[in-house]
């Protein structure tokens, strides 16, 4: 057997061992996923906090309880802590608004923090992988199996709204729902503006826990829920300038 | 060529000995590391990046530093750094792979980290910069051998050898920019989103990375009594010197937008490096005092030339400013990018002691791959004449 053969040889055998072994639908293509016919779409989705309602530290506990729990995100203390929806002060939650004798009403408050879901967001444009990227209805959503955990997404959000999982999360979820995706160690998760609910044609948790203190909708249809409201009373982003175009609006 | 490692003295095993031994430390924190995960490093939500992004970003700047050989020999026909150019080149490869070390032990989930190429994402600063250093490795890789090998053969090098070799030049002044873009282009964090960063960058590597090169090469003069020349040492250290007179220009430039503009982003990071915050001082403010301190004497003795050209006091000069532009890059530039954080606090980041054996066994990593190339080197040069 000449050199040429034998090589062919051992390319076609290779060749026929390997196809059959491959599982069909290993590698999905765009077309093979179908959302379900209830399904919301929105062009941009976005959500309006009415910070007058969600002062409450009940319903502000009630919501990110909501969210955590569903989303087995693990109760970890200290500065390696992970959390998708949290409160912090006015001070906190927007640095940019300097002013040396803000209203009471403001600096009493506590302010739901989350991811923004940028409409021009940083940590898509830094990671070198993909593993975060933005959907076509403006969520920004992570794939956890890509994540190779460098964090510069984490450097570059704005927002402090990435958590890496510096631990094995495992142990830090006391009632794992099983019906969510448990993340792993070494890889950064965030807020996912529910996804996995708008996909069955839910709202997300922390608005269905709000008590309509949380509004969600399409920011491109003017009559949509958030465009009201937006219309009709004055609302902030987190640090405009930066020209992030955050996807959350602050109801004052 | 390799077949050089095979002769040498009892002391040069004996440091390579102690240095596995480091390694040998490094590599058990790391596996502690990676049972465990990167909890167990002083890094946390708000400060995400520490020590080892930090020694990636210096040693980047070694890596480049040696272009300022190759430069003046190729460009400028400037023949007495031709004797050493091939120590430039193997400690370029050295640095360069414990570059390589030092982001994959930073990694969350480093047996992904081929991902960067198998989802080439051009979008990401990351993924030109891991194309950058591995393009640079393999042209030192090329460069620094086939040289070798013909100044063993006594031929002339090959004519498209000379062709990378332009190319490395270029190369060189890419691998630091792309690193210096890793910072300067994300948008909130006061420090790092500053055009002059790579220029900055620059500087610094320029006069760091010779610093580091003559330092060690004095120390061969000692060791092998291999001479780099009187010439070459006095060019080299006037390289040095300007090279870290701009570096402290630009530093200074950054003072001066910050506090003369007054914008509170601007003036707190490096407000926190010098004084801590809200009166609460922070370890890094000794630090940073000393490198302004170590760094202005070293300048002032790099450019006074009849203490530059005092071979008693040169290595001092040196050795301090590899401390100062060490704290500046090392310790500094990733801090205070994290401080203030995304939510005007401060969060205190402390290397932990896993962090500082993982830290250290790269390190003596890159002195192994130093001290082997450059033994092989030397051995091939003493066989040569060109010793």
């Amino acid at each position: 057997m000449k050199r040429r053969q034998f090589l062919q040889a051992v390319m076609a055998t290779a060749a026929v061992s390997l196809v059959p072994s491959l599982p069909l639908g290993a590698a999905p293509g765009r077309e093979t996923f179908s959302e379900g016919s209830k399904a919301l779409k929105a062009g941009r989705w976005a959500m309006v906090i009415d910070t007058r309602k969600m002062n409450d530290p009940r319903l502000q506990k009630k919501v990110i309880e909501a969210c955590h729990s569903r989303h087995n995100v693990p109760d970890i203390e200290g500065p390696q802590e992970i959390k998708w929806i949290w409160t912090d002060s006015y001070d906190h939650t927007f640095p940019e608004q300097l002013n040396n004798y803000p209203a009471q009403t403001l600096t009493d408050r506590r302010f739901l923090l989350l991811c923004n879901h940028c409409e021009n967001p940083p940590c898509v444009r830094v990671c070198p992988t993909q593993a975060t990227f933005k959907r076509d209805d403006g969520i920004v959503v992570m794939d956890y199996h890509r994540c190779i955990g460098c964090r510069f997404c984490m450097a570059g959000c704005p927002y402090g709204a990435r958590s890496f999982n510096f631990s094995d999360p495992q142990e830090y979820v006391k009632t794992p729902n099983p019906k969510f995706p448990m993340r792993m160690r070494g890889v950064v998760e965030k807020c996912t503006f529910c996804s996995e609910q708008l996909a069955k044609g839910e709202l997300p948790y922390c608005v269905q826990a709000s008590e309509g203190g949380i509004l969600f909708g399409d920011l491109n249809d003017p009559a949509s829920d958030v465009r009201k409201a937006l219309l009709s009373a004055i609302s902030i982003r987190r640090k405009p300038s930066l020209g992030t175009q955050p996807g959350v609006y602050y109801i004052l | 060529m390799i077949d050089k490692l095979l002769k040498g003295a009892p002391r040069f095993y004996a440091w390579l000995g102690l240095l596995a031994f480091i390694i040998m430390i490094g590599a058990g924190a790391y596996l502690y590391q990676l049972l465990c995960g990167l909890s167990v490093t002083g890094l946390s939500r708000n400060v995400s990046w520490g020590m080892y992004i930090a020694q990636f970003t210096y040693l980047v700047g070694v890596a480049a530093s040696a272009v300022m050989l190759v430069l003046p020999t190729y460009f400028h026909g400037f023949k007495p750094f031709r004797k050493m150019l091939i120590l430039g080149e193997f400690m370029a490869i050295a640095a360069v792979i414990m570059c390589m070390l030092f982001i994959t032990v930073d990694l969350g989930q480093p047996q992904r980290v081929l991902n960067v190429i198998l989802h080439p994402t051009p979008h990401s600063v990351m993924f030109w910069d891991m194309l950058v250093l591995s393009g640079y490795l393999l042209l030192n890789l090329l460069v620094g051998w086939v040289g070798l090998e013909c100044e063993q053969q006594g031929v002339e090098p090959p004519k498209w050898i000379k062709k990378l070799v332009y190319l490395s030049v270029i190369w060189a002044f890419s691998i630091h920019t792309v690193t210096a873009f890793l910072y300067a282009g994300i948008p909130g964090r006061h420090y790092w989103l500053t055009a002059i960063m790579a220029a900055r960058f620059l500087a610094s590597a320029f006069c760091s990375g010779p610093a580091i090169l003559l330092l060690l090469a004095l120390l061969l003069k000692r060791l092998t009594r291999f001479d780099p020349g009187k010439e070459a040492i006095r060019v080299l250290s006037i390289i040095i010197a300007y090279a870290m007179a701009i570096n402290i220009f630009f530093y200074l430039l950054e003072v001066f937008t910050a506090f003369y503009s007054q914008i509170p982003g601007h003036m707190h990071p490096l407000a926190f490096l010098f004084s801590g915050h809200d009166g609460h001082g922070n370890w890094i403010n000794g630090w940073m005092w000393l490198a302004a301190f170590l760094g202005l004497f070293s300048l002032v003795l790099l450019v006074t030339p009849s203490l530059r050209n005092n071979e008693k006091i040169l290595p001092y000069a040196l050795v301090m400013l590899v401390i100062a532009t060490w704290i500046d890059k090392g310790l500094a530039l990733l801090y205070a990018g994290f401080n203030p954080t995304m939510f005007d606090t401060y969060t205190n980041y402390v290397p932990s002691l896993t962090e500082l054996a993982i830290s250290l066994g790269v390190y003596a990593v890159g002195a192994l791959i130093v001290s082997c190339l450059w033994k092989i080197a030397l051995d091939v040069k003493k066989e040569a004449g060109t010793f």
